[in-house]
């Protein structure tokens, strides 16, 4: 009756044809390829150039989408499966963790400024990536890259969420969390993550997947995930460690598809590889000077800590990154170039970044502290040709004129990179003892960099750069007309409470005698 | 020369996982740590089924493993009998 | 030492992050509200993209559609990532057992030869359908303004990739990856398909993420699915001898049920922001569900005969009823 109407024969299937169903059991890499590659088509009633209008501008030239590989193969199914086994044992923990005053377990109250700093800066990067992979699985032309990149989407913004979940409680009792979304848009050290994930955004959708998918997540990503969740282990911080694991089992995707983007770009056209080498070069830079922050919280934040930021890069960075590229060389890629001066600044940038922030401490959500006699003699151990030279006689001094009721705090305003935002504090390549400042005129107007990498990146794309947003510069502008309290308002910040000493702040106070609570009957 | 890895979280569905990994990659270096172990291969590192099948008494797929997956490094390759992790040099 | 800490007891200092406070009020904020409430940034963005300079990197404007705050469009499922993934996994676990349950019994080789080829083409061929709404709702979730629109729209987005893939495993069933190429071939060449394929490949073109949320999700899907899963799976197939492809197609007709309570307080929450927002919601609803009609009609009545073009008809009038409680119409504005 009704199937001859349109019985155009393509699709009339022979009855033998029902046999072959069950019996024909596909293997995993066949099962995969008909489960996505298969659902897509050349469209004919609409140009690809029309669907897919950003994959050309950026040079890239792609033959064959098809030779994209997705070594997980992960279907739908298994995807929800899994994922809500994960889920089921975060919430699991983190509920247990409120339940039970979680954070009382904590080594130390110093401890949390590496919470807060993590919330500020990095949970709201994860959302960003969610959005840009969001994009990627769309404007990317072949359906195996698609799918892979919006898995990565719907991952990031559980990160985001599973991260502002597991610190939720402590927000509760702490200062210095409460104002994360508003920090994002407008405190100073927050821009320097967000003009990082800015900028990925802002470039095509091949850069940000060397931006995002490569750099930050095979090269860095492992030294900001493994070193500190195992910080926060040790710490006593379940509730990190959970969303920390948690996380990094999706991260090991992430990671396996920036690789293979990076290989599928390469071998697509040898005439990507002077695209994909300056990439490469932008944004390790990029990504190196974010994971200052983390430097940070390695080595001055972690009450009991695990391992050196150098110790983590000479297994994350340098053992890791060398395989790495030692692997890419068959493509005629190299190290990153600004390779050395970072291996060279691994030995000063915690320091000269704490100490930057303990100067500056008025201005931020979170709390510094000078370190301790035996915390100084831990860092001369791990930093045997740097700390005691330069950085432990500054400490004994900041911590002469604390002693003597007369600290010394910076109210100036820093000098921003106009790359990378952070204040120009770092030193010479081979010289610790002169602060390093480039300066471009480009247009009539100077610019500012901390350093030759972030000098590099603008000078590639200076239209791109001149358009970045300085932080310090705005509390000059008609709303804020250089009023510290205005700004403090406006950035979400409680002066006397989430900023300045961890030494008699409210943090200390309450840690200190909600501890005592539970180890006495008073 | 290179070395590729794979760190798993600390517990009882990957004891058995960590067991397998050592039986067939007698080259491999196992370091456990509070919350997680790495496991750390000059050049090539194999997980078969099988090994972690007969060691679990159960059925196992290996995308299972994801679930306490931390991090790995290498290329990476996997089909429904084995995971192998390599750096072509 | 053993510490009890479960003993203490410990007033807290705040209830809830600042931007929740103001939001909703001085308590405690649920996991929905924070996982979806301002997270995304608004302020001092700072580059403007390559790949559209004329465009901010979030930007309400590539949009017609104006809200004061695009954050209060709800979803009323309250998903964040957990809930949802919960719920998909449960559904997955349902969907799994009854592939096994129809496969280990030969429930499909029981079907009537001729009603098991039609079952067939016009049940697979939509697996392309499903993947173009992925790449949509990829859009929409990418481009869109603010969490609570946009977030769903990736899980919504999952979800058309999870049914593309149901579908090719029914294909499977029906007869391996023959029944895929051959489906696929229809897709791109027979008649049937040609007006869906080429709406398909005109929505990819579509630039306004909320135009293209209500074409896709609302026109093109919101007729689609009844048709299909309601008038042609459960009661055509089912009462002559198919029950076995409706219970391997239930988590289609599931979760159209479940995700049309998101999207009709989404397009009810934008409507009542102005009547400027209902006319273009109008415009947009009045073009693209003429278009779906006209392009779905040879799948319908390939799929009920002479009953199709009614069937159709009925699962037009359902959906401009369903609009009418939200304040909208099909009638293009008029």
């Amino acid at each position: 009756m009704t199937t001859t109407a349109a019985n155009s024969g393509t699709t009339a299937k022979t009855p033998t044809a029902k046999s072959g169903a069950p019996g024909a059991k596909l293997n995993m890499k066949d099962r995969y390829r008909v489960m996505t590659r298969d659902l897509g088509w050349e469209p004919t009633y609409q140009s690809r150039e029309a669907i897919y209008p950003y994959v050309e501008y950026e040079g890239i030239k792609v033959h064959d989408w098809d030779a994209w590989e997705d070594p997980f193969r992960l279907t739908m199914d298994a995807y929800w499966k899994f994922q809500a086994e994960k889920e089921r044992k975060f919430y699991a923990i983190v509920d247990a963790h409120a339940q039970n005053n979680g954070h009382l377990h904590i080594t130390d109250g110093r401890y949390l400024s590496a919470l807060k700093i993590f919330l500020q800066a990095i949970s709201p990067g994860e959302y960003a990536a969610h959005r840009g992979f969001a994009r990627a699985g769309r404007e990317f032309a072949g359906v195996g890259t698609q799918v892979a990149c919006q898995m990565q989407a719907i991952d990031e913004i559980r990160h985001a969420q599973t991260q502002v979940h597991a610190l939720s409680n402590y927000n509760k009792f702490y200062d210095g969390f409460h104002a994360f979304a508003d920090a994002r848009d407008r405190m100073w050290y927050t821009s320097v993550p967000r003009s990082f994930f800015d900028d990925a955004m802002s470039a095509g959708p091949f850069e940000f997947m060397i931006a995002i998918g490569f750099s930050f997540e095979y090269v860095l990503t492992n030294l900001l995930f493994v070193p500190f969740m195992s910080g926060a282990a040790y710490n006593g911080d379940l509730a990190t460690v959970t969303f920390g694991f948690s996380a990094q089992s999706d991260e090991a995707r992430h990671m396996t598809l920036g690789l293979e983007c990076i290989k599928f770009m390469l071998e697509q056209d040898p005439d990507n590889l002077p695209i994909v080498q300056a990439w490469i070069d932008k944004w390790f830079w990029r990504g190196f000077r974010v994971l200052g922050l983390v430097s940070t919280m390695m080595d001055y934040m972690l009450p009991k800590r695990v391992m050196s930021w150098r110790e983590a890069w000479n297994i994350y960075g340098i053992e890791n990154g060398t395989a790495l590229f030692r692997d890419l060389a068959r493509y005629g890629i190299k190290p990153p170039k600004g390779w050395d001066d970072a291996e060279q600044a691994i030995d000063h940038m915690s320091h000269q970044f704490m100490l930057a922030f303990h100067q500056w401490n008025f201005g931020t959500s979170f709390h510094t502290w000078v370190p301790s006699d035996e915390d100084m003699d831990w860092l001369s151990e791990k930093y045997p040709t740097t700390f005691d030279r330069y950085y432990r006689p500054r400490w004994e001094h900041i911590k002469k004129l604390e002693a003597a009721g007369t600290p010394f705090k910076n109210v100036g305003l820093a000098q921003l990179c106009q790359t990378c935002q952070l204040p120009c504090v770092f030193t010479e390549p081979g010289d610790p003892t002169t602060l390093c400042h480039r300066e471009v005129e480009y247009k009539g107007e100077h610019y500012h960099f901390c350093s030759d990498g972030c000098q590099d990146v603008f000078d590639n794309e200076p239209e791109k750069f001149i358009q970045s947003w300085l932080p310090m510069p705005h509390l000059f502008q008609e709303d804020l007309a250089g009023s510290v309290p205005d700004w403090m308002q406006w950035v979400g910040l409680i002066n006397d409470t989430d900023n300045g000493e961890y030494v008699g702040s409210g943090d200390e106070q309450n840690f200190t005698a909600w501890r005592r609570q539970t180890t006495s009957n008073s | 020369m290179s070395k590729v890895f794979i760190a798993l979280q600390a517990n009882e569905e990957t004891r058995p996982v960590i067991e397998a990994i050592e039986a067939d990659n007698p080259h491999a270096v196992v370091n456990r740590e509070p919350a997680m172990v790495k496991i750390d291969a000059e050049h090539m590192l194999t997980i078969n089924r099988e090994s972690i099948e007969e060691l679990m008494g159960r059925p196992y797929d290996l995308q299972e493993l994801q679930i306490n997956l931390i991090t790995l490094s290498g290329n990476m390759d996997e089909d429904e009998d084995s995971l192998t992790l390599t750096w072509n040099e | 030492m053993q510490i009890d800490l479960r003993t203490v007891s410990i007033e807290p200092r705040r209830k809830a992050f600042d931007h929740l406070v103001r939001r909703f009020g001085d308590k405690p904020a649920s996991r929905y509200q924070e996982g979806s409430y301002d997270l995304q940034a608004t302020e001092n963005l700072h580059y403007r993209p390559t790949w559209a300079p004329e465009q901010e990197l979030y930007d309400p404007e590539l949009s017609r559609i104006r809200m004061q705050d695009w954050q209060v469009l709800k979803d009323p499922r309250q998903y964040y990532y957990s809930t949802y993934t919960l719920t998909r996994a449960r559904q997955q676990e349902a969907t799994e057992t009854n592939f096994g349950f129809v496969e280990s019994r030969g429930l499909i080789d029981l079907v009537d030869d001729e009603l098991r080829t039609l079952a067939e083409r016009v049940l697979v061929p939509l697996r392309h359908l499903a993947w173009g709404a992925n790449q949509n709702n990829t859009f929409v979730c990418g481009y869109g303004y603010g969490v609570p629109f946009t977030q769903p729209c990736m899980y919504h987005a999952m979800d058309n990739l999870g049914i593309a893939q149901y579908l090719s495993r029914l294909g499977l069933l029906f007869g391996g990856t023959e029944a895929l190429d051959a489906a696929k071939l229809a897709w791109l060449e027979e008649d049937t398909w040609q007006g869906l394929r080429r709406l398909v490949e005109d929505l990819l073109v579509v630039r306004d993420p909320v135009e293209l949320f209500v074409a896709q999700n609302v026109a093109l899907d919101g007729l689609l699915y009844p048709l299909v899963y309601e008038r042609f799976v459960d009661q055509y197939l089912a009462q002559r001898g198919g029950a076995g492809i409706a219970m391997v197609t239930q988590f289609q007709a599931d979760w159209f049920v479940e995700s049309r309570k998101w999207l009709d307080a989404t397009l009810k929450a934008m409507a009542a922001e102005s009547p400027e927002n209902a006319a273009v919601l109008n415009e947009g609803l009045g073009h693209w569900t003429v278009r779906a009609q006209e392009a779905l009609l040879p799948l319908a009545r390939l799929a009920l005969g002479d009953d199709g073009e009614g069937a159709l008809e009925a699962s037009a009038v359902d959906l401009a009823a369903r609009l009418q409680k939200v304040g909208l119409t099909t009638e293009g504005g008029n």
